[in-house]
């Protein structure tokens, strides 16, 4: 199959065509070794987009967007290239194409797009995520785990929690149970800018550890303890807002962990862990008044084998890095997306599938 | 697939913890909180204590105490025991009546609760018809007696409680005979006092509170004397010989009174007032005692002037012209005298008067002349001055516990050389292990030593601080005795004195060093006084250097308290610790963490501010860090502030309670229901405050806050700081915003040590993100054993340190715990104990386990308080969690800040101001009570009335084979001080094969 393929710069353009294994795509390191190679530009870095079935520029940077880019082929893939302090990134996002009629004189002519401004979407490196509903596919669906990233931001949490009670079925009948629900949202505060979670939800978990049995003062220290990477689940107050599954076949992330895992406890195990690892070792050291660093972590020891093997399971979500298969959530091409499952056997995005990203 | 392995299902690990790790309250320590009644059995010679919560507790020869507790929680009104039984009945203020007796389980003696009984009147009678006031327990131990507010006295045979109702004693039938004129003038009302004839069972003496007394015959049914009392009545007490009883009442008088076979209506012998002519408060309890000079003792309670000494807590002992009229520190709750309680002795002979106050128990020594007290051996008032902190040594050498107990001793000459009294019971508990050292700080500047090797917490030696200082009160003001010829004799007993003349006295961090004797103690005013045991009186100059903390900070301005003046010149010292050097901190805040190190001559000291070290050996500071972050504000203006913004906060409070209440009328008013507007605003209050429960802030915590320069801990430590080749002394402090600083330190060789300074040079700098306050750092060896103490390994009770492999460092915050690499600080391992449970880290320390099954297996783990009172022991050097045991409710904050650990697996906590509750946690270290008394073989006889004679003859031989057992429980007293030479010796040998250091974390 042909590939076309064109290379940008401030003064002109060069166009190259070449053909790639559709099946066997390779990694997108090795394609941009391919592309540096093809257009003779060993040491420049280069932004790399392309153009969906929407005509979308769209950027590839790593393995997931590559792939998916390769996916959409039919059969020729256009390619953009740009010098990086050059780069244009206004000119990545929806219908970037289909608006304008030449995009290449929209990448050409810089100053162009000025004039009609349109939702700016920033590099990928730029974005870092704020918070996310996770688990989806294995929580009952009057319930949501929600995610708060505090790593980095400097924004407060901003909210507060209160006891108060609920109704449980029981095998006796319905029980007043007492429970921890939350009470007030800060304005500005992360919490309430995520708008994930509202006044009066009742919080289930914190970090995979049930809540219940618990007084208001553990609850706190445990959220203020886990104020890093706070994973709470909550039920809504409002149950008119949850997330409706499709058929369980359908989503093949939730096949595949529901599969392996018929009860959640390993699960929200998991999860925990992973959370641990995560908001890990950021101690700082000053050694004899030089400058301060990072702690790094010892030579793994048998105890602490398994848990870094999650740490690095994790990593890619980390960097705040989103995946490509989250911006596929701005298009509907279910059927090239199962094309694109198909083909990527990473076990690692799945864990993140479902996730709604709130910019 | 690890990870789905559930962690504590490795079954020889099982097995090992449970022969490690046991959790027991074992016994409580000082003097109960809120006593009530107070009960002895001269049979058994046993006391009985019951208090406000329901408990009661017996004691005996030092090490037997028994505890109970009612199920009801209702306060003890009154204790009695049987006669001749090992039984007790006490009357609750719910007017039940509970049947106790000790019994024999298991070769240990047991307090059990046997029955319980509430008198029941007949139907429709008012609850008073059956309100006990007065209980008397036969001599024939068969019937209780049970004077009530009605008047009536019911009978109840025991031990089933039984209402024996034809031998009711109803007030009809005692007015019977009385003259008319006395009976309108008034009715019986309630019994105040039940007395039985100390010669002839079948007679006993009731007394009325309006002042009717009478003699009531049980054989016969009826009223033998009238003896006609003017005033209100408040006791009675029969003399030795039944010929005579004496009463007394409410207008502070007492009377005596005849009793004989022809005058059925005596008139008072003698009517007194002691403490007259002026009016006088009542006299609530009085004894007629009989010696063999003639000259009887007469020891009576209250009486005095009620306007000029009304406020005294007295009790008078009257001996021909000797008259002292004791003075107590605290409300008197009940008192008893020993006396020969042979049947067959002609006089009482009083040897000894036990008072339980309030606050402290006092013994006072009848037989020496002048009256002193007696030491007591238990029941010590740890709370005379409030206790501000505590710190336990293990295993105290014995030539340091000689020293301290020479230097205790010389304190104590002003108490009297009588052997404890109450000396009932056979302590059977094996002897503790090891001596140990429990010291308190307290808030008048003294630190206590207690002896809390066993069962018994007795104070060894005070120390008091306060002379170093100027004060405003001289110690020596009021302590002089008064004159001779006051009247009247009042004499202060006691020693509960719980107002501090200054509370920057107030001690807040001890450390003793067991092997050198060097003590360090700091305070609320920023004091940190250096001390040596020196077993001679001196007069010394306390050397006095200053160290500020706030260095090179600018602009902060302390509105705290000053520091505490010193005095000028050489300052006399009793022979004990003897304070050399005095290290002021600036500004004067309070002492948060301490560290001394005996062999390099060293003391660390923190405060709010910063921390700094100095050389007690050449008496110079060698650094001070501060601490303070720049927008740390708090820190810098001393409580007063905090004090203004609780007020406001207060203030606040208050305001919306009253916007609320407003607000809810406005409510109310609205729906247009008048009547409802005129109820009681009260309700809506509630209801406002409902809506609005408590909430907590979820917030990240940021290096903004408040109080980050606290310095929560101190430690020294021999290890790799810097390279891995070369270990030097370091110091390690840790801050509550999550800092750990760790200082290189030169210190001299010994030969050049006064000649070269000590240097410190800052190397290392760690800060937690997770920002929680560091409550211990620790340095684990090659063979990831905690290093040793100061001077353990010199003195050969320790192995040298394993200074081969690498060490690790061990930091515990409140919320995590992480070990590091050493020198390269890495992260190795961590427990976040926070974020999995939602508790924190109050306390913790390393304690050595031992099993229980075989001698030479013992391991070092974490014993950690959380605040929510639950005690986790954690594994070293691998960080999991072994077990947990709930201890100490989570409300109770001051049990939780009092609690201490010890090196071995035991602790204790504050259960009141005034006791301690001793834990264990190791299956090897256990001090419990466990002792025996003897049940009396009297109980077998079939008790006849009428043959008193052969009864007496009965009781006597019983009484003195149980005589005889006191003897061999005395002598086991007096020979366990020689035993424990011997014991000494085998223990420093088993001292010596110790294989374990250790270095408390947490203090």
């Amino acid at each position: 199959m042909f590939l076309s393929h064109q290379h940008q710069c401030w003064f002109g353009a060069e166009f190259r065509r070449f053909s790639l294994e559709r099946s066997k795509p390779g990694k997108f390191e090795e394609f941009y070794g391919l592309l540096q190679h093809v257009h003779k530009i060993p040491n420049v870095d280069v932004l790399v987009g392309y153009t969906d079935i929407h005509g979308d520029l769209l950027p590839i940077n790593n393995d997931d967007n590559y792939h998916k880019a390769v996916s959409t082929a039919n059969p020729l893939l256009r390619i953009f290239i740009q010098r990086k302090e050059d780069a244009d990134y206004s000119a990545f996002g929806t219908d970037t194409m289909t608006r304008k009629k030449n995009v290449l004189s929209n990448v050409l002519r810089p100053d162009n797009h000025k004039k009609k401004p349109h939702i700016v979407i920033s590099m990928p490196q730029d974005f870092r995520p704020v918070s996310s509903i996770i688990d989806v596919d294995i929580l009952p669906e009057t319930h949501r785990r929600v995610r708060l990233y505090k790593y980095g931001t400097d924004k407060p949490l901003g909210f507060y929690i209160r006891d108060g009670s609920s109704v449980r079925v029981t095998p006796h009948g319905l029980e007043k149970v007492p429970g921890i629900f939350i009470s007030r949202l800060v304005p500005g505060g992360l919490a309430q800018s995520t708008g994930l979670l509202a006044v009066n939800d009742e919080v289930l978990e914190v970090n995979g550890i049930e809540v219940s049995g618990k007084s208001l003062d553990q609850v706190t220290d445990m959220m203020i303890a886990n104020s890093r990477n706070l994973i709470i689940t909550v039920r809504p107050a409002n149950q008119r807002n949850n997330v409706v599954r499709n058929s369980r076949t359908s989503g093949s992330s939730g096949q595949s962990t529901e599969s392996s895992l018929p009860s959640s406890t390993p699960n929200i195990l998991a999860n925990f862990l992973q959370g641990e690892e995560e908001s890990d070792e950021e101690d700082i050291i000053i050694e004899d008044s030089g400058e301060p660093q990072q702690i790094p972590k010892a030579a793994p020891t048998s105890e602490s084998l398994e848990s870094l093997t999650q740490i690095e399971l994790h990593e890619s979500t980390q960097n705040g890095f989103l995946p490509s298969n989250e911006m596929n959530l701005n298009h509907s091409a279910g059927s090239i997306s199962m094309e694109y499952e198909v083909q990527d056997p990473d076990p690692k995005s799945l864990e993140e599938d479902g996730t709604i990203i709130t910019l | 697939m690890r990870r789905f392995l559930r962690p504590g299902h490795d079954p020889v690990r099982e097995r090992l913890k449970r022969d490690l790790f046991q959790f027991n309250k074992t016994v409580e320590h000082g003097f109960p909180h809120q006593p009530s009644a107070l009960g002895y059995s001269p049979f058994l010679r046993l006391m009985a204590i019951g208090t406000r919560s329901g408990a009661i507790k017996l004691y005996g020869a030092p090490g037997v105490e028994f505890m109970g507790l009612h199920e009801e929680n209702n306060t003890v009104m009154q204790i009695h025991f049987i006669p001749d039984q090992c039984q007790l009945v006490t009357l609750l203020d719910d007017n039940s009546l509970h049947l106790w007796s000790l019994k024999q389980h298991s070769g240990a003696s047991e307090l059990r609760e046997e029955h319980r009984f509430t008198l029941k009147g007949p139907p429709g009678s008012p609850p008073s018809a059956t309100q006990v006031t007065a209980v008397l327990p036969h001599s024939s131990r068969e019937v209780l007696y049970l004077g009530t507010e009605s008047g009536n006295i019911f009978v109840v045979e025991l031990p089933s409680f039984r209402v024996v109702e034809d031998r009711t004693i109803t007030s009809e039938a005692v007015l019977q005979r009385v003259p008319e004129d006395y009976c309108n003038r008034r009715s019986c009302e309630l019994v105040e006092a039940l007395r039985e004839h100390p010669k002839n069972p079948d007679q006993i003496l009731i007394g009325y509170s309006r002042g009717l007394i009478v003699l009531w015959d049980l054989q016969n049914n009826k009223v033998t004397h009238h003896f006609l009392g003017s005033q209100q009545l408040e006791n009675l007490y029969w003399q030795r010989d039944g010929s005579k009883f004496i009463s007394c009442h409410y207008d502070g008088s007492y009377t005596q009174w005849p009793v004989s076979s022809d005058n059925r209506h005596p008139e008072p012998l003698e009517n007194f007032v002691p403490y007259g002519p002026f009016p006088c408060k009542a006299i609530s309890k009085i004894y007629w005692q009989t010696t063999k000079n003639g000259l009887p003792y007469i020891i009576f309670q209250g009486g005095m002037p009620r306007a000029s000494y009304g406020d005294r807590h007295s009790i008078s002992v009257v001996h021909g012209s000797q008259q002292i009229a004791f003075d107590f520190t605290s409300r008197v709750i009940d008192f008893f005298i020993i006396f020969s309680s042979e049947p067959t002795a002609e006089f009482d002979d009083p040897s000894a008067m036990v008072v339980l106050a309030e606050e402290e128990l006092v013994v006072i020594d009848l037989k020496t002349a002048g009256w002193p007290a007696v030491h007591p051996p238990y029941l010590a008032s740890l709370h005379c001055s409030a206790i501000t902190c505590s710190h336990h040594v293990s295993n105290i050498p014995l030539k340091l516990w000689e020293r301290i107990i020479s230097a205790g001793s010389k304190q104590n000459i002003h108490y009297s050389s009588m052997p404890w009294p109450i000396d009932g019971g056979t302590n059977i508990a094996p002897d503790p292990p090891q001596r140990d050292l429990l010291l308190t700080g307290h808030e008048d500047g003294t630190v206590r030593f207690w002896d809390a090797s066993g069962v018994c917490l007795h104070l060894l030696y005070k120390l008091s601080t306060v002379r170093v200082f100027l004060t405003d009160a001289d110690p020596n003001d009021n302590m002089n005795p008064l004159g001779e010829d006051e009247w009247p004799p009042l004499r202060k007993v006691g020693t509960f004195d719980p107002y501090s003349d200054d509370p920057r006295l107030g001690i807040q961090k001890i450390y003793l060093c067991k092997y050198s004797g060097y003590l360090a103690v700091a305070g609320t005013a920023g004091q940190v006084l250096v001390m040596e045991l020196n077993d001679e009186d001196a007069e010394h100059v306390v050397d006095h250097a200053e160290a500020d903390l706030l260095q090179d900070q600018e602009g902060y301005r302390w509105k705290g308290h000053e520091k505490l003046r010193t005095r000028d010149g050489p300052v006399r010292f009793e022979a004990g610790f003897q304070p050399f050097v005095l290290v002021q901190c600036q500004p004067p805040a309070v002492v948060t963490s301490l560290a001394l190190h005996s062999e390099w001559k060293l003391v660390a000291f923190g405060t709010s501010h910063g921390f700094g070290l100095f050389d007690h050996q050449q008496k110079r500071l060698v650094f001070v860090k501060c601490t303070l972050h720049p927008s740390d504000q708090l820190a810098l203006e001393g409580p007063l502030s905090r004090v203004k913004s609780l007020k406001k906060s207060l203030r606040q409070s208050f305001r919306r309670i009253r916007r609320s209440r407003v607000s809810g009328r406005k409510r109310r008013g609205g729906s247009g229901n008048a009547s409802e507007v005129r109820g009681p605003p009260f309700r809506d209050t509630l209801q406002e405050m409902e809506l609005a429960p408590v909430q907590r802030k979820i917030e990240a915590r940021s290096a903004e806050d408040s109080f980050t320069g606290f310095v929560r801990t101190l430690y020294f430590a021999d290890t790799f700081l810097r390279d891995s080749s070369r270990h030097c002394p370091s110091l390690w402090a840790g801050t509550n915003g999550g800092t750990v600083y760790a200082f290189c330190l030169r210190v001299p060789p010994a030969e050049r040590r006064m000649d070269e300074p000590v240097r410190a040079e800052q190397a290392k700098e760690i800060q937690l993100m997770h920002r929680a306050p560091v409550v211990g750092i620790l340095v684990l060896d090659g063979r990831s054993n905690p290093l040793p103490e100061p001077l353990e390994v010199a003195h050969d009770l320790s192995k040298s340190p394993d200074m081969q492999g690498s060490h690790q460092l061990l930091v515990v915050s409140e919320e995590q715990f992480k070990v590091f690499t050493l020198p390269k600080v890495s992260s190795k391992l961590k427990l976040k104990l926070t974020a999995l449970e939602g508790c924190r880290v109050r306390k913790v320390t390393v304690a050595n386990f031992g099993s229980c099954k075989t001698d030479d297996y013992s391991e070092n783990d974490l014993a950690v308080l959380t605040n929510l009172g639950d005690i986790q022991i954690i594994s070293l050097p691998f960080l999991k969690l072994q077990i947990r045991y709930p201890c100490i409710r989570k409300e109770d904050v001051s049990g939780i800040a009092s609690c201490v650990f010890t090196k071995y697996g035991q602790g204790f906590y504050l259960i009141s101001p005034s006791e301690f509750e001793r834990f264990s946690l190791s299956t090897k270290w256990l001090v419990e009570p466990r002792c025996v008394v003897d049940m009396p073989e009297v109980t077998s006889n079939n008790h006849v009335h009428n043959k008193s004679g052969m009864e007496n003859a009965v009781r006597k031989s019983s009484k003195q084979r149980h005589e005889g057992n006191i003897v061999t429980c005395l002598h086991s007293v007096v020979a366990s001080s020689e035993v424990s030479c011997m014991w000494q010796e085998s223990l420093e040998r088993i001292g010596c094969s110790f294989c374990w250091k250790e270095e408390a974390v947490g203090r």
